[in-house]
């Protein structure tokens, strides 16, 4: 279900953001064209790929690498780019 | 105690600075603008005013600075004129998007090409479209007191948009005119404190400005920054009457003269209404009907006003002193014939544009408009819509 989305009088004036941290509910993974896969068995849990991500994407457990965030990943690639074991794919949406 | 002293109308607006003392004012000098950058600069190094001066590379920065200060939650103000303008074009946007009440005093300057540095309106008619309020002075006493007037136009809550204060380049703005001054105790208590609506700065509040804002709502920001331009026009004669009670002037979004039984009429923005008033008052002793109708404030357009003035009138010449190059006009007579279509009987209604590049326009001149209306009304000749005023032929 979509949120009813605020009319002109409802929302702060010209653009402004009020509330702190409020990204998080803004929905940008569906501009992905390929999304990011990892190879459980390779993953040696060095975080490059935390570090890296510039959208906080990488999900982090007890210092592991625990998956992404599809809600805000945008299938950028840097972090199959920066693995060093090569363990993240990307793979093309439709598939 | 009001004082006169001399002053041109940069120094004018420069002093109405002094008065205000901004917290913030981010410029770069251009022609003819310079002597005001000039002379706040003076009243900076000599510690009479608490600003923060931004001596910034170019226009685009002067204008972002000032975005970036006005965020923050300072009171800002800038000037500039034509290419200046012009170089600040992207941001000039972005304040009035944004909402940030920004003050700039403009000298009216031709925007090149070709490059000339004297005075038409080709600059902020370009920027009329802009989101900012415009207003435009006849002389240096109207651009101190509108400078000032301004400020509180400008950080209206129901506003909130910025405002151009504009003047004549040379004309006005290099003229020495007996300007009465006010005491800076009664412009600090009209402009008041500026407290801003979560400023950048409000850390215990954080905020976002101007973030990307796509399909889903971008067409709600500019929507309320229309309804804030429609709002001025309700906001200003609250702040108009505060004025007149603080310093004793009474402005309108208008200006007439002579105007009530007139049937033949000039419109005309900025300095050219003196000569047209000195011409009115010489057809008025020979009988002539003549009269003259000056806009103040440009945006929000004045629409209500403008037809009451107008409407009883036989024939009307809009005097642009800028051309739009739409091949329809000049932008001051394409706006206020479209006012007026909704009237049933309407005046004959004719452009003359003139004065471009500095141009020198001459009772003569208008004469020769208030020469053209009459045989008009009188049904002697037809006259071309559009009209060139001074230009060889």
């Amino acid at each position: 279900m979509t949120e009813r989305k605020k009319c002109w009088r409802e929302i702060p004036i010209g653009g402004k953001i009020t509330e702190a941290g409020n990204a998080v509910k803004y929905n940008t993974g569906s501009w992905r064209t390929f999304r990011p896969q990892k190879n459980e068995k390779k993953c040696i849990n060095c975080l490059f790929c935390w570090i890296y991500c510039p959208d906080s994407s990488i999900k982090v457990e007890d210092d592991k690498m625990a998956g992404f965030d599809y809600g805000h990943c945008k299938g950028c690639g840097i972090c199959a780019s920066v693995c060093p074991v090569k363990c993240i794919d990307m793979i093309k949406e439709e598939k | 105690m009001t004082k006169k002293i001399p002053l041109t109308g940069d120094q004018a607006v420069a002093y109405a600075m002094k008065q205000i003392d901004p917290d913030v004012v981010a410029a770069y000098p251009i022609t003819p603008q310079t002597a005001i950058v000039m002379s706040f600069s003076n009243y900076v190094a000599n510690g009479q005013v608490s600003t923060e001066i931004i001596a910034v590379e170019s226009e685009h920065s002067a204008m972002s600075a000032c975005v970036g200060a006005a965020a923050a939650g300072a009171r800002t103000m800038t000037a500039t004129s034509a290419n200046g303008l012009a170089l600040m074009w992207e941001i000039v946007y972005i304040a009035a998007s944004t909402r940030l009440p920004i003050v700039m005093p403009v000298v009216n300057r031709a925007l090149s090409g070709p490059i000339n540095i004297h005075c038409d309106h080709s600059d902020t008619m370009g920027a009329r479209d802009s989101g900012w309020i415009q207003i435009y002075c006849e002389n240096a006493q109207e651009v101190y007191e509108n400078t000032i007037l301004a400020v509180r136009v400008a950080e209206h809550k129901k506003i909130l948009l910025p405002v151009m204060v504009c003047q004549d380049g040379f004309i006005t703005s290099h003229g020495v005119e007996g300007v009465e001054v006010f005491e800076d105790k009664k412009v600090k208590d009209f402009i008041g404190e500026y407290k801003p609506d979560s400023p950048l700065l409000d850390i215990d509040n954080p905020s976002t400005y101007g973030p990307l804002d796509l399909q889903d709502y971008y067409f709600e920001h500019k929507r309320q920054e229309a309804e804030a331009m429609r709002s001025a026009l309700d906001a200003i004669p609250e702040i108009l009457k505060e004025f007149e009670k603080q310093f004793g002037t009474k402005y309108d979004f208008i200006e007439t003269y002579k105007l009530d039984d007139a049937e033949i009429v000039i419109v005309v923005l900025s300095s050219t209404a003196g000569t047209v008033k000195f011409v009115v008052d010489e057809l008025r002793q020979r009988g002539i009907k003549a009269g003259l109708l000056r806009p103040r404030i440009f945006r929000p357009f004045p629409k209500e006003k403008i037809i009451n003035a107008l409407k009883k009138a036989k024939a009307v010449a809009i005097l642009d002193r800028s051309d739009s190059f739409s091949a329809e006009g000049g932008p001051l007579y394409t706006e206020i014939k479209a006012a007026l279509y909704d009237l049933d009987i309407k005046p004959i209604m004719v452009n003359y544009i003139y004065g471009l590049g500095g141009r020198d326009i001459f009772p003569a001149d208008i004469n020769k408009v208030f020469e053209d209306l009459q045989k008009t009304v009188a049904a002697k000749f037809t006259l071309p819509k559009v009209n060139y005023l001074g230009s060889r032929e």
